[in-house]
């Protein structure tokens, strides 16, 4: 799947003979080689989680946010260079505040993709520019009900059931594609959250990480907020329960 | 005749309404533009369309609220292609205030957007001159609404029918065109709801008689050709 794309990968405006931007790819890469980070829609709401990874001991622990809140209703769960990250959810949070001023009304979560993607895809379109390192996955509720769009560094958005990004998101979409998300509450969704990330995690290469997690549901009134800490812990404990019983067999 | 002066800008003196219904909403207006004493339009339509689920009355300067209508309404269309589906009430009403209160030295106009949409059904919003925006279960404006506050006061009900609510506008337009000598015409209403826009006209003759109001006649000759009245019996 992957080459090195010699003489036709120094530049974001030069396509390779066999047509790909390899910069671009190249940008994909780095997000591959951060922490994984998850979304997924339940039928009440969208829960999000990060596995952080603890690149020191002294850090202070819940510092270095990797969820941002958008606006009320929507929330970036960013993966890959996390100084990327803060530009796009800087944009994003202009785009959200800007239309709610000029229509009167919170942006549709539709809407916000399409416009954080034409912002992501921007960057690849100039030579002066490089490609955003990270990639993005936003969860929102509307009026249309909870929705979850990926955005990819070449700037391509999807709408989805579930999805992940980073180190272990293979074996993360495998557990995903497990689960029954249409009858799943968003309170169960935590848990499930929770596991994944605890399973996907690389004892071996990674040492310590830290969870994060926010939803946007019926439970936290349709406001995009960090999961509950009582919630937290009940996952955190659910996830290292469910590992311990793996290892056991 | 120095009363009758043609080069004053066009004003629609104007009696505008909008009420919500249970589904949906009526909008009604008259038809009488003037300039100065003359009236410039004796049928105008001042019932505009921003998109095809909202309308806006428009009242005041007519090229003031012709100019806003016709920027919302770009406005407006560019943004349903944007996202996909129709604009809400919310968002129509929202663009035309901005206009309003954005330009409140240059502009002169009181607005009624009224329209209905999936989210939130049928909608009124009254933009009055400052560029407030207020939604409101039902609005008044325009010259004519001074006679019609307390008309309102007594005969408004929440949760009328479709065809409680037209009878009512239509009631109310015709008694503030008896009463403000800058509105008079036609009362025409547009009806907006679920199943679409149905547009009515209600020509003078077809209007009650208020106090004192003498019987439409097409023409004094029809006096002199009626037959003399029958002797009276006892």
């Amino acid at each position: 799947m992957s080459s090195i794309g010699t003489g036709y990968d120094l530049s974001v405006t030069t396509f390779s003979p066999d047509g790909r931007v390899f910069q671009i790819e190249y940008a994909a890469k780095a997000v591959d080689n951060s922490g994984t980070v998850i979304g997924i829609k339940c039928k009440d709401g969208v829960v999000m989680g990060v596995e952080k990874l603890i690149t020191s001991k002294m850090m202070l622990p819940r510092s270095n946010r990797r969820i941002h809140s958008i606006h009320r209703h929507s929330g970036m769960a960013v993966a890959g260079l996390a100084a990327d990250g803060r530009q796009i959810v800087a944009r994003a949070k202009g785009e959200a505040s800007s239309y709610e001023s000029t229509y009167g009304e919170g942006i549709p979560v539709k809407e916000l993709a399409g416009r954080v993607a034409n912002y992501v895809h921007l960057c690849t379109l100039y030579w002066w520019l490089r490609p955003f390192g990270c990639g993005v996955i936003l969860g929102g509720y509307d009026r249309d009900g909870p929705q979850l769009y990926m955005i990819e560094p070449s700037g391509i958005s999807y709408r989805y059931f579930g999805a992940a990004i980073g180190k272990g998101k293979q074996a993360a979409k495998t557990e995903i594609e497990k689960l029954q998300l249409s009858e799943m509450t968003c309170r169960e969704g935590v848990i499930e959250v929770a596991k994944i990330i605890y399973k996907v995690h690389d004892e071996a290469k990674d040492k310590a990480f830290e969870l994060e997690m926010s939803w946007v549901c019926e439970e936290s009134k349709r406001l995009h907020e960090k999961v509950p800490d009582e919630l937290l812990e009940e996952a955190k404990a659910a996830a290292r329960l469910a590992l311990e019983e793996m290892d056991a067999d | 005749m120095d009363c009758l002066n043609l080069n004053e800008p066009h004003s629609m003196g104007t009696t505008i309404i909008g009420v919500t219904y249970d589904g949906g909403v009526v909008l009604g207006a008259d038809s009488r533009t003037s300039t100065g004493v003359y009236v410039a339009n004796r049928a105008s339509d001042k019932i505009t369309q921003l998109t095809d689920n909202v309308y806006v009355c428009r009242s005041g300067s007519a090229a003031d609220s012709q100019i806003v209508s016709d920027y919302v309404r770009y406005f407006l269309h560019q943004h349903t292609i944007q996202l996909g589906q129709p604009a809400t009430v919310k968002v129509a009403a929202n663009l035309v205030r901005l206009l309003a209160y954005n330009n409140k030295n240059m502009l002169q106009t009181g607005l009624i957007v009224g329209g209905w949409d999936k989210y939130e059904g049928g909608k009124i919003y009254g933009v009055p001159l400052g560029g407030t925006i207020l939604e409101q279960p039902f609005a008044i404006g325009g010259s004519g609404s001074s006679y019609l506050y307390g008309f309102f006061d007594q005969a408004w009900k929440e949760g009328m029918t479709k065809e409680e609510a037209e009878s009512l506008v239509v009631k109310a337009v015709s008694l503030a065109i008896a009463r403000d000598g800058a509105s008079g015409g036609v009362v025409r209403t547009v009806t907006i709801n679920a199943d679409g826009v149905t547009k009515n006209f209600y020509p003078g003759d077809t209007l009650p008689l208020w106090h004192e109001e003498i019987p439409a006649q097409n023409s004094l000759l029809d006096i002199l050709s009626a037959p003399s009245p029958e002797p009276m019996s006892m």
